[in-house]
């Protein structure tokens, strides 16, 4: 196997008492997608800093296309692109101005500048709005112009640092599009997100990391494998109504609650139905609503942090503390993401 | 959209990213830095009201009532108004400089393979451009009320120039505040009590002398003082090289101070 055009290897982080990173590995092969999935101040965002030679880790190694990152910070600042969550463009240049701002510090040749400026206006759909400044662009338009910027020079590694928060669905799923363009071209990506939809459709493999530290790894398909083949959901009005049922169904497979909700993870969908059909009859329940589906990574995420809502309650204050490593926090920021 | 077989195809080419040019990357954070200045004339307009306010002022509301020895009080009071002008100016550096760090734009520009000290050279250079633009509307406002320097032309030049180069460094100084206040609301509530003791505890207004005599001490060594002192010689009356050398001696002092902390924390930030 080739060395991984990102690798991260037992980085460790503190920011005074507060253990941002404790330990986290990762790799991504060439031409890859990893997607780092989390909630904020899981240490996706300083894994993602390291790796892109803005912080440096406190232990461990970090390397992207064979060279560790902090022997040659330049060397790597030159063969990377970064799009950051707070689409950071000049609002007061154009679009095209903020491509020549980093093509001229990449130290193109100004030809070659103009060159992919042309192609990435075109590319992302900018073209008519090369010359407005973009602090009158639109939420969706200053993500593009900001993914564009990151590709002036065209480095072979991108990180995307959460690429679609507080963008409507209809841009986010225009940039998705995007981004898998990039894909197929070859290009190595790093993404971090706390949507689960993101990751499962971008995403070769998944790094769930949760408190700086990696809760979970694998494809989308083997993620949700642990789960069984198929979610039944069932629905009540109230949360007592959720409690009797998980006594009815404990039986026929694993049960996650959420408020008025209860997931069901089971293996032989149709029949597990019809028996969850059968318990919830016999003990008189009427649940609101009754589905199949097949399993998200919500429902992963549901189920990796579940564990959280059984233990003592901990503390609210999230970040602060550097010992919780199982929160119940995580059932609800898990379904923040949804 | 690009169909992928296009952009493999373009892949091909060679990319020709180079590495840090820190005079080359300087110009072009300048260059940037001037677009915003250009893009905002309501800042630039802002930051020159207030000052030519301030002429007005004390030319016909408190004119009267200051009475310095031996010299109109308008020429008594432009070198003042110059340095109180560029002094309240350089907030801007630092503001700016935070709000990049804010915005993000700083994490770009160091994902970059750029020279680390580009966005600080760059910032400050642009700032300096801005500056000869205020200076020279505030010497024109100044001859349209009645200064009218005794000096040669060379001369006053000269002093203009200083003013010049001490905004120059006071824009090192707070590019400081800014990279440690992180925020535009932080690094300006820093900044006023840096600048008003500066620049009303000297002699830009009133003369020294009229001050309580523990006041008089810091007030006229403090750097305002001295730069304000030396031009006044240079556009008026004529200076002594001593009062000159001061000047320079401050304004090298302060770069040669606040310029390297400013880098190193350019690096380290966050």
């Amino acid at each position: 196997m080739p060395a991984p055009a990102i690798l991260a290897e037992d980085l460790v982080k503190t920011f005074g008492d507060v253990e941002a990173l404790k330990g986290v590995s990762f790799g991504a092969p060439t031409g890859t997608v990893l997607g780092l999935l989390g909630p904020n101040g899981a240490g996706k965002t300083t894994a993602l800093r390291i790796l892109t030679t803005l912080l440096r880790p406190d232990r461990g190694r970090a390397e992207v296309l064979g060279v560790d990152v902090t022997v040659d910070p330049v060397g790597t600042r030159m063969s990377i692109g970064l799009a950051g969550q707070n689409a950071a463009v000049d609002a007061n240049l154009s679009g095209r101005e903020n491509l020549r701002l980093v093509g001229r510090l990449t130290h193109l040749p100004s030809a070659e500048i103009k060159r992919r400026s042309d192609a990435l206006l075109e590319q992302f759909d900018l073209t008519r709005a090369e010359n407005r400044l973009v602090r009158t662009y639109s939420g969706g338009m200053r993500r593009r112009i900001d993914l564009a910027a990151a590709l002036v020079h065209r480095p072979p590694v991108l990180f995307l640092d959460e690429p679609t928060t507080g963008l409507d669905p209809r841009s986010r799923t225009d940039l998705w599009g995007t981004i898998e363009d990039l894909v197929a071209d070859g290009t190595t990506v790093l993404l971090t997100t706390q949507y689960l939809e993101e990751a499962d459709r971008l995403a070769d493999r998944i790094v769930v990391i949760d408190h700086g530290a990696v809760i979970a790894e694998g494809t989308a398909t083997e993620l949700k494998g642990r789960l069984g083949n198929t979610v039944i959901e069932v629905g009540f009005g109230d949360a007592a109504g959720v409690a009797r049922a998980t006594e009815q169904l404990a039986r026929l497979g694993a049960i996650s609650t959420d408020g008025h909700q209860l997931r069901l993870s089971v293996t032989n969908g149709a029949a597990a139905m019809l028996a969850a059909v059968r318990a919830l009859d016999a003990a008189d329940l009427q649940p609101l609503t009754l589905a199949l589906r097949e399993p998200t990574l919500d429902d992963v995420f549901l189920s990796l942090t579940g564990h959280a809502a059984e233990e003592p309650t901990p503390s609210e204050d999230d970040d602060a503390s550097p010992t919780g490593t199982r929160r119940g926090r995580r059932t609800k920021t898990g379904m923040a993401s949804t | 959209m690009t169909a992928p077989s296009a952009t493999i195809a373009a892949r091909a080419s060679v990319v020709h990213v180079g590495r840090p040019r820190w005079f080359g990357d300087a110009l072009t954070i300048a260059w940037r830095n001037v677009l915003n200045i250009r893009r905002n004339p309501e800042l630039l307009v802002f930051s020159t009201i207030q000052p030519v306010i301030f002429v007005l002022m004390f030319t016909y509301v408190f004119g009267g009532a200051i009475k310095v020895p031996g010299v109109r009080y308008i020429d008594y009071l432009m070198p003042g108004i110059f340095v109180q002008t560029v002094v309240f100016g350089s907030l801007t550096t630092g503001v700016g400089l935070a709000e990049d760090l804010q915005t993000g734009l700083i994490d770009r520009f160091r994902s970059l393979p750029m020279a680390r000290s580009a966005v600080l050279v760059g910032r400050t250079f642009a700032d300096l451009l801005r500056n000869v633009f205020v200076v020279a509307l505030m010497a024109v406002v100044g001859y349209l009320v009645g200064w009218r320097p005794d000096q040669s032309a060379l001369s006053v030049l000269a002093g203009l120039g200083l003013v010049l180069a001490f905004s120059y460094s006071l824009s090192w100084l707070f590019a400081n505040v800014g990279l440690y206040a992180r925020n535009s609301e932080t690094a300006q509530a820093i900044s006023f009590p840096i600048m008003a003791p500066l620049v009303f505890a000297s002699s830009a207004f009133v003369p020294v002398a009229t001050m309580p005599a523990w006041l008089q001490t810091f007030a006229e060594h403090q750097p305002v003082s001295v730069v304000v002192d030396a031009v006044r010689g240079l556009t008026y009356g004529g200076a002594t090289t001593q009062e000159v050398l001061a000047a320079v001696a401050w304004i090298v002092g302060i770069v040669a101070v606040c310029a390297p902390i400013a880098v190193r924390k350019y690096r380290q930030v966050v």
